[in-house]
């Protein structure tokens, strides 16, 4: 978490860890269950990152410029206020301009409220520091969310249907991978792909 | 009778068949972060049961009573947030006071509650099937239960996971993911029984 690499350009870096570095889904472990939810194809797990980003990125500039009026144990409360009326509004966003992929994410975009990455950024950056800072600091977070959804829905969607983004892409012949549709699919990837980042990564 | 039926019916298909951690993914965190001893892992079930079946309950209330006929349904996730942080508070504070040692059990478990996904995802569901008021209250109920028993077989198998030998890249989150996918694969035997 040190911030010692990055003096010269605070901004930057947050942004850029978040991407990678502190990549929500495969280093932090955080916001599991869209994650595992929404992956089954890559449309509705793009439509989810979107979201998500909208509503970190507002979430994070309202909880940083109001830092210093709200303190103690209300806080949490006042975090939580926030980020339910920011996901208010995406919800009703996404009904009226994409009523079947709203159809589809169901109950996931409400249940973005405690989603716990958008919390824990309010608690560990945004309450902390300046507005600017905390804007791309949504960004960067955000992306590295939908980078890690779209990485799994890529991956369950070319074995359950064989194709991506509803083009097929495999040859001829080949056998969906039914299991890879149901939540056992979306368990046993994150799964292996959170070995496989542990083990190519953790070996430097 | 016929009511009871179906009353047991939905017991049934939200503990089982629709288990919460198994088929909607809620409320994953503290099933990958807490159940590694099966002690624990009761102790958060019992308070999210708890919590589940009263948070359920009074949003189901204040949904389908007030803000439906003030025509406010956008208010609700607003509203379910509130409702779902006042009922820990309050059982926090009843426990403290009547049930001390209930209390010490629970500990942290208590505020961490506020942000568990099952119990804001039983207030999405109850209003996106639609259910009545007893329905309600037993797939409230239910749900609770279902997440204990899904973070209870967790701890168990993890309490004995530490005695396996796997690769290092697999261990903790990793393997609980996979353990919980063949698990959910045992979990589906169960979708035949109803419908």
């Amino acid at each position: 978490m040190a911030n010692n690499a990055v003096p010269k350009k605070p901004a930057a870096g947050f942004f850029i860890r978040g991407l990678w570095e502190e990549s929500p889904v495969f280093r932090q472990l955080i916001g599991m269950c869209p994650t595992l939810a929404v992956t089954a194809q890559l449309k509705p797990a793009i439509t989810m990152g979107a979201s998500v980003i909208f509503v970190l990125i507002c979430s994070n500039v309202v909880v940083s410029l109001m830092r210093k009026l709200v303190q103690g144990h209300l806080r949490l409360l006042m975090f939580t206020m926030t980020i339910a009326t920011f996901v208010t509004i995406a919800d009703y966003l996404l009904k009226a301009y994409l009523p079947e992929m709203s159809e589809k994410l169901g109950a996931y975009v409400p249940l973005i409220i405690v989603n716990c990455l958008i919390i824990g950024r309010a608690e560990a950056c945004a309450n902390r520091q300046g507005v600017w800072i905390s804007f791309w600091d949504g960004w960067g977070q955000g992306i590295g969310y939908t980078i890690g959804l779209a990485a799994m829905a890529t991956i369950r969607e070319l074995l359950a249907d064989g194709a991506i983004w509803g083009h097929p892409v495999m040859w001829d012949g080949f056998v969906n991978w039914n299991v890879m549709k149901l939540p056992a699919g979306a368990f046993l990837t994150l799964g292996i792909l959170l070995g496989l980042s542990n083990h190519f990564l953790r070996k430097k | 009778m016929d009511k009871l039926v179906e009353l047991v019916i939905v017991f049934l298909s939200v503990v089982l068949v629709n288990n919460f951690v198994f088929t909607k993914f809620l409320g994953i965190c503290p099933y990958i972060g807490v159940s590694s001893r099966v002690e624990m892992a009761f102790g958060m079930g019992a308070a999210v049961t708890f919590v589940t079946t009263l948070s359920g309950v009074m949003s189901w209330l204040v949904n389908v009573k007030i803000l439906i006929p003030i025509g406010m349904p956008y208010l609700k996730y607003i509203v379910f947030i509130l409702v779902i942080a006042s009922m820990v508070q309050l059982v926090e504070m009843y426990l403290r006071k009547f049930f001390r040692s209930l209390y010490d059990a629970f500990g942290i478990f208590l505020p961490l509650i506020t942000t568990n996904c099952v119990v804001l995802g039983i207030c999405l569901f109850l209003d996106l099937w639609g259910y009545g008021f007893l329905e309600s209250l037993v797939a409230s109920f239910g749900a609770g239960l279902g997440f204990t028993v899904a973070i209870c077989i967790m701890a168990g198998i993890r309490e004995n996971l530490r005695w396996a030998d796997m690769p290092d890249c697999l261990k903790g989150a990793p393997i609980t993911l996979i353990t919980a996918g063949i698990l959910t694969l045992a979990f589906m035997g169960f979708s035949g029984m109803i419908k």
